[in-house]
């Protein structure tokens, strides 16, 4: 079977209206799972709140973030040995700037040094500066900026320089 | 305000047995985890796993602005700290309260009033609850004062310390000052308080706690007694509900008194008053009161059929307390054993490693809290409690009789532990006998020795 887009809407709405934050559907050979926006385990910070209104997301019905099974590591990402992880100290809210509307530290491109800073990582607003650890060039930035990062999480890749 | 996500706050079992309540509820779960637990059991029963830093637990689990900042992440209504870790300091529960997430436990400044030593000991006296004789001390002399007044043998005891930790026995009064000097200077590094207080040292004493339950507005009901008194150097290794052989009087006011000091504390949650029971003058004593669920808990569990992380839970949302007094009966015998990673061939060092195989023990009236299975590794940075196992029975020697039975159905392979020495104790004609006091474990160990 299959729904319209106009019972998808109905639905969504009582997601909308209901206490949760998500909803399974299973029926006849299809699936849906619906989640809020900001929902679930994405960054979602109580303050400074500014939030858009919670509206329900169509989200395909790959693994519910909810789900009991394994945990997948937080990106782990495979590298050549030239390519040097730069992995999260801490756990917190990762920045690519300064302050908002700053450049960033760095941008895929940039050459870094051994104590370049590449972002900052703030717990309970106390920042923390991350320093590339290496010299060499970055290749890639792959935590979001505002984001929650995990102990370990890489953050950028950079390609070494001898 | 409903609690629809827990961020848990810890790990081994008692991560797992929260998860378990949190599941039954309906509650989704986040743990935190540092680098070494990341492929832990209790990391796979997660709703979701947050890495929340290197395996040293004080870059990780002590970490309480880490644990917050996470918490708000993850958008998790509240925090369960577990036991041990960051349970009893009260900046995690500050942080929760300025940061508008639920702390699954008492305020925090009912941790602070029971934290502080002299503190609970004052709050006990003012509650009418018996407190050892003796008192603050800040100076040799003041010290000297005291001790000829109570009488050797005295204990000195760190303010800051607990579970055992920071404590000196003084058998002669001419060994005060230099005893003194030591237990000051180990306070001080230890837990960076260098207070120190005096007390009798009760020769036969049993530990005998009472669990209560709070609703933070100053009802109170308690959930019977424990018998915590087999121990080696402080740390429990069976403890039971009911104890034996207490007489009625005595059990009743245990009772009575761990409800009027958590009744005057307006107590919130799920909390231990802990008592020492002067065998020879039969009565007894306000020890500490701790302000977490505790290890031994799932004895009262299964004497009472009550859920003590629900009642935590369901305290912490607001919904106040589900019981009254007259609502809690017991049923039959509870004992727990723990299984540590210890060798007691080797004056019980800890025997971290890799779990090649493990069997636990199953069946009607056994239940076993771990997060061991085959092919777990025992870390070397955490502490050593690898299983708890619990009987109930309907009385104290079918409880006895069927915990020898399930230590015997207990098989690990790759790692030394204790259970032959749990065995052993089980079978000890004193122990069988009921009754015994906190120094039955170094007799036996002196016996052999």
């Amino acid at each position: 079977m299959s729904l319209t887009t106009k019972e998808i809407d109905q639905i969504s709405q009582l997601l909308q209206d209901s206490a949760f934050d998500e909803l399974h559907l299973e029926l006849d050979g299809m699936k849906l799972s619906l989640r809020r926006a900001g929902a679930g385990f994405s960054e979602q910070r109580r303050e400074p709140t500014p939030s858009t209104p919670a509206a329900p997301m169509l989200s395909p019905p790959a693994p519910a973030p909810t789900s009991t099974t394994p945990n997948p590591p937080p990106a782990a990402i495979t590298l050549d040995p030239n390519q040097e992880p730069v992995t999260a100290p801490l756990l917190g809210t990762f920045y690519r700037a300064p302050k908002p509307g700053a450049a960033a530290f760095v941008e895929v491109g940039s050459e870094v040094d051994v104590d370049t800073v590449v972002g900052i990582i703030e717990v309970m607003k106390l920042m923390n500066t991350v320093r590339a650890g290496c010299k060499g060039r970055v290749t890639a930035i792959h935590a979001r900026d505002g984001v929650l990062v995990e102990y370990g999480e890489t953050l950028l890749t950079v390609a070494r320089i001898s | 305000m409903a609690i629809r996500r827990i961020l848990i706050a810890n790990r081994g079992e008692i991560a797992l047995r929260i998860m378990r309540t949190c599941r039954h509820l309906g509650i989704e779960t986040v743990l935190a985890v540092s680098l070494a637990d990341k492929d832990s059991v209790p990391a796979r029963f997660a709703d979701r796993v947050v890495c929340i830093g290197p395996a040293k637990s004080t870059d990780s689990y002590l970490r309480a602005e880490t644990i917050v900042h996470a918490a708000l992440a993850v958008g998790a209504d509240a925090i369960h700290p577990g036991y041990g870790f960051l349970s009893e300091r009260v900046q995690l529960a500050r942080l929760c309260e300025d940061n508008h997430i639920i702390f699954i436990g008492p305020t925090a400044i009912q941790i602070e009033a029971v934290g502080d030593k002299l503190r609970a000991r004052a709050q006990a006296e003012a509650a009418q609850v018996p407190v050892v004789p003796g008192g603050a001390i800040n100076t040799l002399a003041e010290a000297q004062a005291l001790a000829e007044i109570i009488g050797a043998p005295l204990l000195l005891k760190a303010v800051g310390g607990g579970g055992g930790r920071g404590m000196k026995r003084v058998d002669r009064l001419d060994e005060l000052p230099a005893a003194l000097e030591l237990a000051s200077a180990e306070a001080g590094a230890a837990f960076g308080d260098a207070r120190v207080y005096l007390e009798r040292f009760v020769a036969q004493g049993r530990h005998v706690e009472v669990q209560i339950l709070g609703d933070g507005r100053g009802k109170v009901v308690h959930l019977g007694e424990r018998d915590c008194s087999a121990q080696r150097r402080y740390q429990k290794l069976i403890e039971e509900t009911p104890a034996p052989h207490l007489s009625d009087s005595l059990r009743h006011d245990l009772h009575n008194a761990a409800v009027r000091l958590s009744e005057s504390l307006s107590y919130r949650g799920a909390g231990t008053v802990e008592f020492l029971v002067d065998v020879e003058r039969q009565t007894f004593y306000f020890l500490e009161m701790n302000a977490r669920i505790q290890v031994e808990h799932p004895v009262t569990e299964a004497v009472t059929g009550i859920d003590i992380v629900a009642q935590q839970i369901a305290i912490a949302a607001g919904n106040g307390l589900n019981l009254n007094q007259s609502d809690v009966h017991t049923q039959g015998w509870s004992i727990e054993c723990r299984v540590n990673a210890e060798d007691p061939d080797r004056d019980f060092q800890p025997s971290p490693g890799l779990v090649r195989q493990v069997q636990w023990p199953a069946g009607p009236g056994i239940r076993v809290d771990t997060h061991i299975e085959s092919g777990s590794k025992v870390s070397p940075y955490y502490d050593s409690l690898l299983a708890k196992i619990i009987v109930h029975a309907s009385d104290r020697s079918a409880a006895l009789a069927l915990m020898q039975q399930a230590l015997s159905h207990t098989h690990l392979q790759g790692i030394t532990t204790n259970i032959s020495f749990q065995q052993r104790l089980l079978s000890d004609p004193d122990f069988v006998a009921g009754g015994v006091d906190t120094l039955f474990i170094t007799r036996l160990l002196s016996h052999t020795n």
